[in-house]
């Protein structure tokens, strides 16, 4: 089930075993299973290791039931927060419809959709270029690709909201648009060069026997190249939609007025609001949240491969 | 590219038909990501240095004034506050979540359902949006004695602190939920480095009867430090450019007390309408960082040619 090892960062070691030791690597007792030699019989390491689990639990998930509490509060002050709602009501919800939640979230959704649509696209063909083909200047492309990461929205964020406002040689204004945020979000270096790490191990032979059957490019990608990449492209749409929906400073400076707002940004709108209450505001984090929600529960696996392999959130 | 695999002499060979079909080929593939990148990277970056030489004054025409942009910005005490702002909480901010990172890692290590439960629990953090992360925030810190952290103090007998609204502590509040985001990340890595560690060395190790501390520091350690070079490139690499987490939490304020580099040319730029001194503000990062990067990246090849 588990994807093999992507590893852009350190291909150095392929050596690295994928994730959890398989079984027939299991023959020692479990408490040579982890570094701190857990054990699974009741004592006090055991007792101390539960106590620990349910702090890590309550730092690190219980403040999400907060925000699912207080958006479902009628009004929420300090002291009625707590990690269970006092009444259930949707009334925070119809006060954020009404400032126009449901539109930033639509703005979002289109966003997050043709974002991701496009990134896969333009990162598999490039991916395809760099490990099934030998040109002259690959290493420098392949640098090219990877300096994309070393230049994220926040370094170049006010020259490219002037690109934005006049694209060079076409003259477009971009601001206001969808299409302001998606097209930076094109090239993602990340997603390039795992595509590429993945695509490189698939062997010749399989790529020869279409050739010898006269598969041309397109179809030899679409067709024999992309079924054999499944694992890698879901982690690299999942990763890529974490990192789009996590965008901030890019559909801000992309943005004309403030209805051009994704539902992330749109937060700080109804939070400057003064007639509306904190449960507004975190009826828009909940829908701001599901989203990305959902994404991860089903795909948590590819998500951690990914990540495991040395991602980047943004 | 066809049958055989070409041979490094029969390359030379057709290099001289470089603009047969096949050569093309490639560069078809690469032209839409080549094209995006070029347009919404690139250029960008080069024009934001270009900028960071000139006075930009709209309708009057730019004026080049060298270096002008720099030392201004070099000079300016709110910048200089904000890279003291920005060490502490890039340096604080990737300490504390490798530790705690490292920490979670070494506690939810194994293989029952519970604990890959609270794995996918614990690890929500890291895939939030930065913006609703920044909103769950302001609310744990509600400045008032009921708020969630606040009762959480006075349930110890400890007074009510404004944690975003007293200028001594907003940057440590904002370093704490910078260390909640990025631990359960990080332990995601140090999870994948663990599981490469060779079961049979603890074994081993439990032979020669040495103690816990001893086997983290001569089994684990070592054999995760690949891992652990990983996420210092990353922390550092995200600690100097921080800007949403500090956007959406504080805005900089209060008094300019959580003000970091980014955000500071953030309001230089679209705020007060300085594209050139934002720009040299961005230039100056944009170096720092690939210096770090290419540092990093030095050490890291040194450790493992050892």
């Amino acid at each position: 089930m588990s994807a093999p090892v992507i590893d852009p960062v350190r291909p150095a070691a392929p050596d690295t075993p994928a994730g959890r030791t398989t079984p027939a690597q299991r023959t020692t007792p479990a408490r040579f299973d982890t570094a701190l030699g857990w054990n699974d019989r009741p004592g006090l390491a055991w007792a101390l290791r539960i106590l620990l689990c349910l702090i890590a639990l309550v730092v690190f998930a219980a403040p999400f039931l907060t925000i699912f509490s207080g958006a479902f509060t009628t009004n929420p002050s300090g002291s009625s927060l707590s990690f269970l709602p006092h009444d259930s009501t949707l009334l925070n919800f119809r006060v954020a419809g009404e400032r126009g939640i449901w539109d930033y979230l639509g703005n979002s959704l289109v966003i997050a959709g043709g974002g991701l649509l496009l990134q896969l696209v333009v990162c598999t063909l490039a991916a395809y270029a760099l490990a099934r083909h030998r040109f002259r200047g690959q290493a420098l492309i392949m640098m090219l690709f990877m300096m994309t990461l070393m230049l994220p929205e926040e370094v170049i964020a006010i020259p490219l909201s002037l690109v934005l406002g006049d694209v060079p040689v076409v003259h477009l204004d971009l601001k206001g648009t969808v299409w302001g945020v998606i097209l930076p979000l094109g090239a993602w270096g990340f997603s390039v060069m795992m595509l590429t790490e993945f695509m490189r191990d698939i062997p010749a032979e399989i790529e020869e026997a279409a050739r010898l059957d006269g598969v041309g490019e397109l179809r030899m990608l679409w067709q024999i190249i992309l079924p054999l990449c499944k694992p890698a492209l879901g982690v690299a749409g999942v990763l890529g939609f974490i990192m789009i929906w996590d965008q901030y400073l890019l559909p801000l400076i992309a943005s004309k007025d403030p209805t051009d707002y994704t539902v992330t940004v749109a937060l700080s709108i109804l939070r400057t609001d003064p007639e509306v209450g904190s449960g507004v505001v975190l009826a828009g984090a909940v829908i701001a949240l599901i989203p990305s929600l959902i994404v991860y529960l089903l795909l948590q696996r590819s998500l951690v491969t990914g990540i495991a392999a040395g991602a980047t959130k943004g | 590219m066809t049958a055989t695999v070409p041979a490094p002499a029969a390359r030379k060979g057709t290099g001289r038909r470089a603009f047969d079909k096949k050569a093309v080929v490639p560069w078809l593939f690469l032209a839409p990501g080549l094209l995006l990148a070029l347009v919404f990277k690139f250029w960008p970056m080069a024009k934001g240095i270009w900028l960071s030489f000139l006075d930009v004054r709209p309708f009057l025409g730019d004026k080049w004034i060298g270096l002008e942009n720099y030392s201004r910005v070099l000079t300016d005490h709110r910048f200089q506050d904000a890279i003291g702002h920005t060490l502490i909480l890039g340096i604080g901010q990737s300490v504390g979540a490798i530790l705690l990172g490292f920490a979670l890692a070494l506690l939810l290590e194994g293989q029952a359902r519970s604990l890959k439960f609270l794995r996918t629990a614990v690890f929500l953090p890291a895939v939030t949006a930065t913006a609703v992360v920044g909103e769950l925030w302001r609310l744990m810190y509600y400045p008032t004695s009921d708020g969630l952290l606040n009762s959480g103090l006075h349930f110890f007998g400890l007074g009510t602190v404004q944690f975003l609204d007293n200028p001594d502590i907003a940057l440590y509040s904002t370093m704490v939920m910078g260390i909640w985001i990025w631990a359960p990340y990080n332990m995601v890595i140090f999870l994948a480095g663990l599981a490469g560690v060779d079961r049979s060395l603890y074994e081993a190790a439990a032979m020669d009867g040495v103690s816990l501390w001893q086997r983290l520091r001569y089994v684990t350690l070592p054999a995760i430090r690949p891992a652990l070079m990983i996420v210092l490139t990353l922390a550092t690499i995200r600690g100097l450019r921080v800007f949403t987490e500090v956007y959406v939490l504080t805005g900089g304020g209060p008094a300019g007390s959580t003000d970091v580099w980014m955000t500071r040319a953030y309001t230089l730029g679209f705020t007060r309408n300085d594209i050139g001194g934002a720009s040299a503000a961005s230039v100056v990062l944009l170096c720092v960082t690939l210096l770090l990067t290419v540092l990093v990246n030095n050490l890291r090849k040194r450790g493992e040619a050892r």
